[in-house]
């Protein structure tokens, strides 16, 4: 067998260093600030506005939002790592040295999403870390509750992938985290349980992707969901599948790439 | 003066491909449509031989650039076919690329990489093992050792392009593609990459270059490439092609001046200079034009008399810029 035909792990190596380094490099902004957010968060939710809320399915409720935001947290910062992953060189031009490298697409995306997601999982480790400081904390399914977190992270990192291809300006770049996923996130049950909606927005609700995330993840700790824990799974698994498919097609085709 | 048009036919005639076992670089039938719709190449068939310095010369927007992205795989091909040491660009992609190093035209660095990162990053990009002392070795010889721990964004323009050069030498490539490799670089450092580049050569490596400096073509090159408008319009080794396409011109002092070319020296269709002290004769080596021996006795004959001689080549210049007027 020819070996340099073999798979090109050092390449692989090689970006996902870099990626992993220009996080460390910018340690103050990928760790510091998410700490600062997450402790407002339960100083205003948690403790000012939340002792006046009741319990939710027995949670207390700085305890409830949690895990909506470490999810909230894990899909903003997986898309705008992965998208400036992207994008950057892109903008700059470097990208030439990853087109004309004996890289595989297959090869780029796992360095490229590998490195997104791992950043996303151990803010959101983080997040967990200091949400135990500020409530008392458990977690009833450990094993979900990491498998979650990759399965998010990697299927988030993957679309903002997508999006740092398809962005042709800044602005694009941000405009999809923007005006969808915050939006999303936010109206997707991080703050509250879907049950608490009035009978017509409970429907709407169920259209947007982002209740089955919060909802499985928020089950693997306290064993309680908005929707079930299969359902919550399935959907993400498609969401990670559409995904797939539009890198695939994004690679067959060298889509603002190669052209 | 015009060359005949059949010459220059013949010059285009020679160059098309033909199966060569030395050549490491091989094209056919490329083309190439941006989305826009711009037909940027119209069938482009070149063959690049083994271990030499390949100068591709044309105007600005003439395809240089996007006739290397493509063999480098950075632009997708609409049609046609390259090889690398007979590796296809498309179905072998790991070996045609892994041969081939890439200095482009535009200075596109991270610049918040150490060069001693940047370095490394492109070597392991390229699948090679790292090896501390070969990029040693290449910093050093591009003069960049001391500016190892340097992010890129403090280095100036010269050593930002020669960071570019260590990045493509740092897999050990057998094909290396300088886009305009000395645009806005200084004489020193352009001495200094020319003294690179044969060194590489003695090594080896295949060098193809895209200039605008034609004396640099003229300086470097074992064979030189004309490109305009999408289109390989020649293609020639220098020598043949300065002696084939090159322009002799021969001037004389005259002793007296003269008002009027006399009779006898019409087929000559010499040029008077303006004061009637020189007379010029313009012609090539291929062309039925009578030699300088027969003017020199005709001018005997006639009685002109001249006090000195003067003859010159055209350079590559002269020769391209003919070239392309002769273009539609
Ligand atoms: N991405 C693109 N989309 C559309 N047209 C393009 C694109 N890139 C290049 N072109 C066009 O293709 C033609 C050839 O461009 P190319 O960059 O290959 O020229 P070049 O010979 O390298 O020129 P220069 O000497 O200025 O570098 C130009 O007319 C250019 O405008
Ligand atoms: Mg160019």
């Amino acid at each position: 067998m020819n070996l340099r035909a073999a798979p090109n792990f050092r390449a692989v190596w090689a970006i996902y260093r870099v990626e992993m380094a220009r996080a460390f490099r910018t340690v103050l902004q990928s760790i510091i600030s998410p700490v600062i957010s997450t402790s407002l968060y339960f100083v205003v939710f948690g403790s000012a506005i939340g002792s006046r809320i009741n319990e939710i399915d027995g949670i207390a409720y700085g305890a409830f939002i949690v895990p909506g935001l470490m999810m909230l947290s894990l899909l903003t910062q997986s898309i705008s790592n992965a998208s400036f992953a992207i994008y950057f060189p892109k903008f700059v031009g470097s990208i030439y040295e990853l087109l004309s490298a004996p890289v595989s697409y297959l090869e780029i995306i796992i360095a490229y999403v590998g490195g997104a997601a791992t950043k996303s999982i151990m803010l959101g480790l983080i997040i967990l870390a200091t949400a135990a400081l500020f409530v008392p904390l458990r977690i009833e399914h450990p094993f979900w509750m990491m498998a979650f977190l990759l399965l998010t992270a990697v299927t988030f990192s993957l679309f903002g992938f997508i999006i740092g291809i398809w962005a042709k300006t800044f602005e694009q770049l941000q405009l999809v985290p923007l005006l969808i996923v915050t939006p999303l996130t936010f109206l997707g049950g991080s703050f509250y349980s879907i049950h608490m909606l009035p009978g017509i927005w409970k429907t709407i609700t169920l259209f947007n992707p982002v209740v089955y995330l919060i909802s499985g993840f928020r089950w693997s700790f306290y064993g309680k969901a908005d929707v079930s824990v299969g359902v919550s799974l399935g959907m993400t698994l498609v969401f990670l599948a559409i995904c797939i498919a539009i890198v695939a097609w994004i690679f067959k085709t060298g889509y603002r790439l190669r052209n | 003066m015009h060359r005949a048009a059949s010459d220059l036919y013949q010059v285009t005639f020679s160059s098309r491909p033909y199966f060569s076992m030395s050549s490491i670089i091989s094209i056919s039938g490329v083309t190439k449509t941006y989305a826009t719709g711009f037909k940027a190449l119209k069938e482009i068939n070149l063959d690049i031989e083994r271990g030499e310095i390949f100068a591709l010369l044309g105007p600005n927007g003439a395809g240089k650039t996007t006739l290397i992205s493509i063999v480098c795989g950075i632009v997708n091909r609409s049609s046609g076919s390259v090889t690398v040491d007979g590796h296809d660009i498309g179905k072998d992609y790991r070996d045609a690329r892994s041969l081939i190093g890439l200095v482009p035209q535009e200075l596109t660095i991270d610049a918040f990489e150490t060069v001693w990162a940047t370095v490394n990053y492109s070597r392991g990009l390229f699948g090679k093992a790292p090896n501390k002392d070969f990029v040693e070795k290449v910093l050093r010889d591009l003069s960049l050792w001391e500016k190892k721990d340097s992010k890129a964004i403090t280095l100036s323009g010269g050593m930002k392009r020669r960071l570019m050069i260590a990045k493509a030498l740092s897999h050990e490539p057998r094909v290396l593609f300088l886009d305009e490799p000395t645009a806005g670089v200084d004489v020193e450092l352009r001495q200094d990459m020319w003294a690179m580049v044969r060194r590489l050569r003695e090594d080896g490596v295949t060098i193809i270059l895209t200039t605008h400096y034609i004396e640099e073509a003229e300086a470097m090159a074992d064979r030189v490439g004309v490109i305009n408008k999408g289109e390989i319009i020649l293609v020639e080794g220098k020598a043949e092609l300065m002696r084939k396409l090159g322009r002799k011109q021969m001037t004389l002092e005259l002793r007296v001046p003269l008002s009027a070319v006399p009779d006898g020296l019409s087929r000559y269709s010499l040029e008077l200079s303006g004061d009637g002290n020189q007379l010029t004769y313009t012609y090539d080596n291929q062309s039925d034009r009578p030699g300088v021996a027969s003017l020199i006795r005709d001018l005997e004959a006639t009685g002109v008399q001249f006090r000195d001689l003067d003859t010159k080549n055209s350079s590559l210049e002269e020769i391209f810029v003919n070239l392309l007027r002769q273009e539609p």
